[in-house]
């Protein structure tokens, strides 16, 4: 791998490779390694933006962020492993713009990479507040590089203010409160995470963080940052009240990276947009959170920011590249753990469903429920009950393949 | 085909089992993998290597020739 490291000489045109990869995260790594399993043949180049080799991003804000993992444990794959994939890396080199119907990227060294297919995969990047650029002691947390710097702010302050009532917030939240911090998380939403979790889990989630002593500020907007001498001092909100911190981090979401993408004439709106083979153009793909396809049995247009899309959607576009033909419907899915709480969540949980009970019991920290909207399965839940949960994931199927029939016959 | 799991890395999702569910389990009571048959036949073989691909935890390795 390293030996072939060089071949894409600065300011010069590769020859022509059969597939690039632009994207050496998850949904990049696992589209390689799925054409490779079905046998392709040609040359595969991966361009990344970052320096590092291919890791993993769930770790980052549990056991990287706390500690307990060392930066290399957060790899996906070892050296020996990516050699075997016969692939080219390309690291460090954020592309910069592609001309589409020549199926050329260029990138920010001035190198030229050519392909018969592309694969975008380049992700989202994290929004921030405006005023937060300026600032010491404010984070976001997207790669591996902003989860050591975070840990490292964890470990020299006291006072944490999470904006954000994600995921990803409430998940740093439980990291730094477990590593001994003081933490706020403030957040529009009712109680955290409510927009994925439903409410009443999501308030069970509040109670979660309450106990273990977080402090909640929900229903409450973030006006901005206030700082002194260039230092973050706090956060203050739609109310007027003003959280004091000496760290502050930001999970507010994150973009598409399509900027790059803006004069190729491929169709971009929040993500790149493709068919339901996850298709831009003839020969262009997109995988993972920057690809917005449309998953033919919800009917509509969908963009994922989940883990496992990132692999099972490498995996259909690779089935794709290799001549089959088959439109991408996955079963959403994600999980987040939080002070040793794990929740598993197959499908959709809107806010207005009927929630009930199917295995376990609330009172004793494990349960499985089941989401319903006008009398049919649209999410299954797991609380402490990874197994039970995804036993159930096949109800979260049908009822997909169902809308799909029916949608068809209308 | 050599099969090894990291228990510790494991994050239950279950997408293993999902795909080779005579290859790999998963505990009852936290959803950690379990390790069904490490040395699976020849016929398995490809779809063990689509599952320690697609975990999403990394947890899954494969060696002797995988």
């Amino acid at each position: 791998m390293s030996g072939r490291r060089d071949l894409a000489g600065r300011g010069g045109v590769t020859a022509p490779a059969g597939v690039l990869v632009v994207g050496a995260s998850a949904a990049g790594l696992a589209t390689v390694e799925a054409l490779r399993r079905g046998g392709y043949p040609g040359a595969v180049t991966v361009l990344g933006a970052e320096p590092h080799l291919p890791y993993d991003r769930p770790p980052l804000s549990k056991q990287v962020l706390s500690g307990a993992w060392q930066p290399d444990r957060a790899l996906l794959r070892p050296r020996d492993v990516l050699a075997a994939l016969d692939a080219e890396f390309v690291l460090g080199d954020p592309a910069v713009g592609m001309d589409a119907p020549a199926r050329s990227v260029r990138t920010a060294s001035g190198r030229t990479l050519r392909a018969d297919t592309i694969v975008v995969a380049t992700g989202t990047s994290p929004r921030t507040l405006p005023g937060q650029a300026g600032l010491a002691g404010v984070h976001v947390l997207r790669t591996l590089d902003d989860a050591l710097a975070l840990r490292a702010g964890l470990l020299r302050c006291a006072r944490l203010v999470v904006v954000g009532d994600g995921v990803l917030g409430a998940e740093v939240a439980a990291t730094a409160r477990t590593m001994g911090l003081d933490v706020t998380l403030a957040g529009p939403q009712r109680a955290p995470m409510a927009s994925q979790l439903g409410r009443p889990v999501a308030h069970r989630l509040a109670e979660l963080h309450t106990e273990r002593g977080v402090r909640l500020r929900m229903g409450t907007g973030v006006r901005g940052l206030t700082g002194a001498r260039g230092t973050v001092t706090g956060v203050s909100l739609d109310t007027g009240e003003v959280l004091p911190a000496d760290l502050v981090v930001v999970a507010i979401g994150g973009d598409p990276v399509t900027g790059w993408l803006h004069d190729s004439g491929l169709p971009v709106d929040n993500g790149l947009v493709c068919d339901s083979r996850c298709r831009a153009a003839d020969g262009i793909y997109a995988v993972g959170d920057v690809a917005r396809w449309h998953h033919d049995q919800l009917g509509t247009l969908l963009r994922l920011e989940n883990r496992t899309n990132a692999t099972e959607q490498a995996v259909a576009v690779a089935a794709d590249i290799l001549g089959g033909d088959r439109p991408y419907t996955p079963v959403p899915y994600f999980w987040t753990d939080q002070f040793g709480t794990r929740i598993q969540v197959y499908g959709v949980l809107p806010a207005d469903a009927e929630v009930t009970v199917v295995d376990g019991d609330p009172e004793t920290g494990r349960f499985v429920a089941r989401y319903r909207r006008d009398g049919e399965v649209t999410g299954v839940l797991g609380w402490n009950m990874p197994k039970q949960a995804r036993m159930r994931r096949q109800e979260v199927a049908d009822a997909l393949a169902a809308s799909d029939s029916a949608s068809a016959a209308h | 085909m050599k099969v090894t799991v990291d228990e510790a890395m494991c994050c239950g999702a279950g997408q293993c089992v999902l795909l080779a569910p005579d290859v790999f389990d998963q505990r009852d009571e936290d959803g950690v993998v379990v390790l069904l048959d490490a040395a699976p036949p020849e016929p398995l073989h490809a779809v063990v290597r689509e599952a320690a691909s697609v975990c999403p935890a990394a947890a899954i390795s494969l060696g002797e020739g995988a």
